[in-house]
């Protein structure tokens, strides 16, 4: 076969297969993604419960990804659960931030979200969030329930 | 008894020996491997055929395979009513596993009994022993160069195949069945880790284009120098070489995702 067309068509054919690569690295596995590039900043939580919070979790203010939850430790100490996340250093929050985990839908993930407060002070590389609020777990919310239901059934 | 014992112990003993043949060739092949380097154009050559070729075929089944992950994981998933995981289905058992090995089994059975029936017939009508002749090394101008273009060749097919195999899912997916197009692709990403699932399946790609490129031209080289001998061998690189794709799967799946 000529010299010139057997180029041609192997040079196709590896072009090809890079252009699959990165379909594949760009929109099946969205490397680029928001928060998890660039400079960030390390953040720390305590968490009564984390539910089925995992690692590499997204943190999320107002819906946006912002950040990736980086570890989770159980803090022998508090009996609490101590969690880190690496948020955008793009977005600065204020000291008073609340952290609380949340449910993507009814059965989906669950992931960070942030709710701004109204500090004029930043979060640094490093700090704290001191105020959290847990998972809810759905046996926990369901046993309240049948406990508050039982409670009026005897107080009639 | 005794003579089920000298069979059995045979059996071991040749085994032993092929796969000791086998690494010495692996190595007398690697140390004559500079010419395919060096003279590109006998790689590029090989390119073409193992991996122009291929394509059709694996573009083909990875059209189908995708198409078929998207109707049975959404027949499966609509029963819990979370359809919007299909993305993530169909992208993640693609990347992590089929396309990767069955790419590889479809690579073997097109491309590697090629070469081996190429090599094989070669040694038959005495080629290789005519440039042993010349003082052309073989292993350097015929068995190399082939050795590369299936490893060469290999990872590009399977990130084909995956591809190709995402967008058929897609395709019956969003298309024909109707799930949210902006749901099954941000479930995917969100789900799929560049380094865990894209960089993993590559590597698996990588390894078997090895296995299979081995196979194939080892049996080549090592085969009765008649037809039968050819036809024998090529059954064998097939059957070889499909069996170590998947027991080499089970073993860098276990490395990959379970053992960390």
């Amino acid at each position: 076969m000529n010299r010139a067309i057997l180029d041609l068509w192997v040079g196709a054919f590896v072009a090809l297969g890079f252009v699959a690569l990165m379909f594949l690295a760009m929109q099946v596995a969205n490397v680029s993604e928001e928060g998890t590039r660039g400079e960030t900043i390390t953040l720390h939580a305590r968490f009564e419960d984390i539910g089925g919070l995992k690692v590499k979790a997204p943190v999320k203010s107002a819906g946006v990804v912002v950040g990736r939850v980086t570890a989770i430790r159980f803090d022998s100490n508090t009996y609490q659960a101590e969690v880190e996340m690496k948020v955008s250093a793009v977005y600065p929050f204020p000291r008073d931030t609340i952290a609380s985990i949340l449910t993507s839908g009814l059965l989906g993930e669950q992931y960070i979200g942030l709710a701004a407060g109204a500090d004029s002070e930043m979060l640094k590389d490093g700090d704290r969030i001191e105020m959290t609020q847990s998972a809810l777990v759905l046996e926990k919310l369901i046993g309240q329930f049948l406990f508050n239901k039982a409670a009026e059934g005897g107080s009639k | 008894m005794i003579r089920l014992l000298r069979t059995l112990g045979h059996l071991t003993v040749d085994g032993i020996w092929q796969v000791g043949f086998a690494t010495r060739f692996l190595f007398a092949m690697l140390r004559h491997s500079g010419p395919s380097f060096a003279r590109f154009s006998l790689t590029i050559r090989e390119l073409y055929f193992s991996g122009v070729l291929s394509l059709v075929i694996i573009v083909v089944s990875g059209a189908f395979v995708g198409m078929v992950l998207g109707l049975q994981g959404y027949d499966t998933l609509q029963r819990f009513g979370s359809e919007s995981a299909l993305g993530s289905i169909v992208a993640l058992s693609l990347l992590r596993e089929l396309g990767p090995v069955v790419a590889a089994l479809l690579f073997a059975s097109r491309a590697g009994s090629a070469v081996t029936a190429e090599i094989g017939l070669m040694k038959a009508t005495e080629q290789l022993t005519a440039m042993d002749m010349m003082a052309v090394n073989p292993l350097a101008r015929v068995v190399a160069p082939r050795f590369w273009g299936g490893v060469l060749s290999m990872p590009l097919l399977a990130a084909i195949f995956s591809t190709v195999g995402v967008i058929g899912g897609w395709f019956i997916g969003v298309v024909v069945i109707g799930v949210d197009n902006g749901t099954f692709w941000s479930q995917m990403a969100n789900s799929v880790d560049f380094r865990e699932d894209v960089v993993n399946g590559v590597i698996k790609s990588f390894v078997f284009g090895w296995a299979v490129s081995l196979i194939a031209v080892f049996q080549g080289y090592d085969c009765t120098p008649t037809a039968e001998g050819v036809s024998r061998a090529i059954t064998k690189t097939v059957v070889y070489s499909s069996l170590m794709v998947l027991a080499l799967d089970f073993i860098l799946t276990s490395f990959m995702y379970i053992v960390k």
